[in-house]
């Protein structure tokens, strides 16, 4: 199978979906001319032309609020954000237009809108530029959101969110553009709101979803040099969430870590915590144990934002801990 | 020659007498609505229109049913205009099944879909960028529509407001954007809120066509309205047109019509200048419109109104499982099979 970056993969996708339906455009800063920030869209304007990829100025909430308006009247816009962060200006047409129209409306304009951009911290980039928005974005009704970890999810995923009749927030990782997986020729789709079991073991689940899966992987393949084998659920999707197969992985290992990249209060992790103890508290042989990024802004320092981020020595740290191991 | 002119006038006359009723129907509905509201059948925000009649009228006179409108939380009017039948808005504001959005809107959220309507909307300024897409859509279609995007004179202080007339100068859509500027934002007397006081003019920053009008003259809104109408179709470009009137109610239900930020003294001046006392003396002199004939315009529009209520009234309330639907809109399977 052919091995392609998480960059391509997303490309293909974007690809594949405006040649397969005209309707589907591409629109947010420097998508075009520059052919991306990351160079997802890289050749897409010369493909496509500029009424599909479209530059804007540096007007998020405008040209937000310009997708969900032409969703309402039947395009479905892809509207990429040069990251998160600066999608923050734009939150209000995320959250007051295309979460709430379908509900508002009584059914009658559905928004088949993608908002998209990478999520989350890349290095060193300080306090504004290295933020993990998933929890913000899933405490919203109307909106699902995704976090593909590898190539191979996201280009399937991608092109799902693209034929999804709803908003869909894809947080692609910062840093995981150029990393490289296998991405099997061809179309195919992956199923938003399905987990994916990235690694199998019978000691601990560690659950989790993002950028973060790498590091799951990581912390897994320590571990097993000890022995240690866990399962890696990735959530891939957070909302709706694959709830199922957390309580499957659960009930099997009866330990859990959940591993996220943002902060503690209110993050993705308490959601699956709180998941975890509906439905697998008999099951439960140890307190479920969360890492996640320390409760203060990103620090520019290296040695203070190592610290601050959640890694393999800390999941790895995590399970032994629910294993009563240390 | 002479038969031409006949003909006009005949043409004008049954203009003009729509025109009248689409403003009486407006006024009358929201009485009884106000009315309503005491009585405890409308909840939440309910923001009235009164003494604005012309502008919703006058402007919406130059669409095609095809067109969109778009607008804010104060719609009832808007809505009705544009054809959305009175018992559905009178039923969305009882909170009731029938309503045109079955309850799930309210006041501030009426939608109807079939008459391109695409919504009254809550957060200020929150909606000028959605009609800017629908002109991109129009655009990107290659369509000759338009889109009218109605907003208060507070609007346009907020970077929603700006972000979308650039781009829709920048990019020539066909989106005419309508100030409602009836002086004030809640009790902030627009002197207050913005740095210049013709708003118009901020169109010329964007390159857009301005254009500002007397919004209780319900012939010179629809003439202005009719030019930007044009050049949207034509030249495919946006129009930014203030509309000068005035509200003869409180903000919304709960604040009084006058006293605190405006006076009586003042509120009385504007509605000397009602616009449906101004169009109906027009075509009294015109000799176009009788006493008796008003008065039975009148009775009909108070029966419909009438009508409206007791159909709202009988309306059940959305059933329970309602609560839960219209959050996700199903996506076809078929979309999701691989090529
Ligand atoms: C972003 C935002 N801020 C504040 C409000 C509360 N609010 C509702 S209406 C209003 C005044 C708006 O005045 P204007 O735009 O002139 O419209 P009008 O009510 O006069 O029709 C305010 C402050 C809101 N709905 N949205
Ligand atoms: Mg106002």
């Amino acid at each position: 199978m052919p091995v392609i970056t998480y960059r391509d993969a997303l490309h293909d996708a974007l690809r594949e979906e405006m040649q397969r339906d005209d309707r589907v455009f591409l629109i947010g800063e420097e998508v075009g001319v520059y052919n991306g920030a990351y160079k997802v869209s890289k050749g897409l304007l010369e493909e496509f032309g500029e009424m599909r990829v479209v530059d804007t100025p540096i007007t998020e909430l405008g040209f937000a609020g310009l997708g969900v308006g032409s969703a309402m009247v039947g395009l479905r816009p892809i509207v990429e954000f040069m990251t998160w962060n600066f999608a923050l200006l734009a939150l209000d047409q995320v959250v007051n237009a295309a979460a709430k129209m379908l509900y508002m409306s009584g059914g009658q304009y559905n928004i088949p809108i993608v908002f998209r951009g990478p999520n989350g911290a890349a290095l060193q980039l300080g306090a504004q530029h290295s933020q993990a928005w998933e929890s913000w974005l899933a405490h919203i009704p109307g909106l699902k959101v995704i976090t593909p970890g590898t190539p191979y999810d996201a280009k399937g995923m991608l092109k799902s969110a693209i034929r999804d009749e709803n908003p869909v927030c894809v947080l692609e990782g910062e840093m995981l553009y150029n990393t490289r997986g296998e991405v099997p020729d061809g179309e195919y789709l992956i199923p938003l709101g399905k987990a994916d079991l990235k690694r199998e073991g019978e000691h601990c689940s560690i659950i989790t979803n993002g950028k973060m899966v790498l590091v799951a992987l990581q912390a897994a393949d320590q571990l097993a040099k000890d022995g240690i084998r866990v399962d890696v659920v990735d959530l891939r999707t957070v909302r709706p969430m694959d709830v199922e197969a957390i309580g499957e992985s659960v009930k099997k290992t009866n330990r859990a870590v959940v591993l996220e990249e943002g902060w503690e209060i209110a993050g993705i992790g308490a959601q699956v915590v709180d998941y975890i103890q509906r439905d697998c508290f008999d099951y439960l042989d140890a307190p479920v144990v969360r890492v996640h990024q320390a409760d203060v802004p990103m620090p520019y320092a290296k040695n203070l934002e190592k610290a601050a981020k959640p890694d393999a020595a800390k999941t790895i740290a995590a399970v032994r801990k629910v294993m009563y191991l240390d | 020659m002479a038969t031409k002119k006949k003909s006009d006038s005949k043409a004008d006359a049954a203009l003009y007498h729509e025109l009248l009723h689409s403003m009486l129907l407006q006024r009358r509905f929201e009485e009884r609505a106000a009315e309503a509201y005491a009585l405890g059948k409308i909840g939440g925000f309910c923001h009235l229109y009164i003494g604005q009649e012309a502008v919703s009228t006058g402007t919406q006179s130059a669409l095609r049913s095809d067109d969109y409108v778009i607008t804010t939380y104060r719609d009832h009017g808007q809505a009705l205009v544009r054809g959305v039948p009175p018992r559905a808005v009178m039923a969305e504001l009882f909170g009731r099944v029938d309503g045109c959005v079955h309850g799930k809107g309210g006041s501030m959220h009426m939608f109807d879909s079939s008459v391109n309507f695409l919504g009254g909307h809550g957060i200020v300024g929150g909606h000028i960028p959605l009609a800017t897409g629908v002109g991109f859509a129009i655009k990107y279609r290659g369509g000759d529509q338009v889109c009218v995007c109605y907003m208060g004179e507070a609007a346009v202080n907020g970077g929603a407001f700006h972000e979308s007339l650039n781009m829709a100068g920048l990019w020539k859509l066909p989106v005419i954007y309508v100030i409602e500027n009836n002086k004030y934002g809640m009790g902030t007397a627009i002197e207050r809120a913005s740095s210049i006081k013709e708003l118009y003019k901020r169109g010329g920053s964007y390159s857009i066509a301005d254009a500002t009008v007397d919004g209780q003259d319900v012939l010179a809104v629809r003439e202005t309205m009719a030019e930007a109408v044009e050049r949207a179709r034509g030249e495919q470009t946006a129009s930014l047109i203030e509309v000068q009137t005035y509200r003869y109610v409180g903000h919304s239900m709960s604040d009084a019509a006058s006293g605190t930020y405006r006076t009586k003294a003042e509120l009385e001046e504007y509605e000397k200048r009602d616009p449906i006392n101004l169009f109906r003396a027009v075509m009294q002199k015109a000799g176009m419109l009788t006493d008796a004939e008003y008065a039975k315009m009148d009775e009909q529009i108070k029966a419909a109104v009438q009508d409206a209520w007791d159909f709202a009234d009988n309306s059940p309330e959305p059933p329970l499982e309602a609560l839960y639907e219209h959050v996700l809109a199903e996506t076809a399977s078929d979309v999701l099979v691989e090529a």
